[in-house]
């Protein structure tokens, strides 16, 4: 489902689709939140319910609906520059560079993000996998436990998911059969 | 733009999951609009349950069967306030 679908059915009031939406964009906010902002725990907290808060508020408001994650970056940068800013009175810090290191974090975010949803292009079992070992930082053994698959084979597997999902971010249609 | 391996994993690597609590709590959003929802139209239409809601909002909210989340009681303080 696009960006753009899953909007309209966000404001038709599908609840699915909220989730969907909250389950598609965590990982960025997250992302900018605590790497490109460096916010403590605590604030990142605050940011992104805030964040999805405001994008639950505001979702009637946002004019190309095929441009939910640059206004959810865009969101969630205010939201965490508002964050800083308070909590710079009593810890100052140098502003221009902080913004300036966060925009280059946010563009590494961006392109992870559109690998990210290149992944769900691919089988179930690539998603996992490659989801788990390198997302999620998960040894073979324990892939192997949760995906019921021998430890010994997870090396090969990632190898030939990652060059599915290359096939597919180069424009090559993959096979997308099980690994 | 070419992907070798070493780009594609240091790119996946980048976006680890939200901590699980954080990723349901936003998706409980609507839910915890529509109690608030509730709750204010209640307070608005019953002048007892407002008086009952500030001198003590926690425990006139669970006398009524009310159960919200810490968010969702910051917005009613916040209300009620004003």
């Amino acid at each position: 489902m696009s960006d753009a679908q899953l909007v309209a059915r966000c404001r038709a009031g599908e609840e699915a689709a909220w989730n969907e939406l909250v389950a598609r964009f965590s990982r960025y906010v997250y992302g900018i939140a605590v790497q490109a902002f460096r916010l403590p725990e605590h604030d990142a907290e605050d940011v992104f319910q805030d964040c999805f808060a405001r994008v639950y508020e505001n979702l009637d408001r946002l004019r190309d609906d095929s441009a939910l994650r640059p206004w959810i970056g865009q969101l969630t940068r205010r939201l965490c520059i508002d964050r800083l800013r308070g909590s710079s009175r009593e810890q100052p810090v140098d502003e221009e560079v902080l913004l300036a290191d966060a925009e280059d974090t946010i563009a590494r975010l961006d392109e992870a993000m559109t690998v990210h949803e290149a992944l769900a292009h691919l089988s179930a079992d690539c998603r996992e996998i490659l989801d788990r070992f390198f997302a999620q930082d998960q040894s073979y053994r324990t892939i192997g436990n949760a995906l019921d698959i021998p430890s010994g084979t997870i090396a090969s597997r990632i190898s030939r998911c990652l060059t599915k999902l290359r096939e597919l971010l180069e424009g090559k249609k993959p096979d997308v059969e099980p690994v | 733009m070419a992907y070798d391996e070493e780009r594609l994993a240091r790119l996946l690597q980048a976006l680890p999951p939200a901590p699980e609590a954080w990723v349901r709590a936003a998706q409980e959003l609507p839910l915890s609009r529509r109690e608030l929802d509730v709750i204010v139209a209640r307070a608005e239409a019953d002048a007892r349950f407002r008086e009952a809601l500030i001198a003590d909002l926690e425990g006139a909210l669970a006398a009524e069967g009310f159960e919200p989340d810490e968010r969702t009681l910051e917005r009613l303080r916040h209300l009620l306030a004003s």
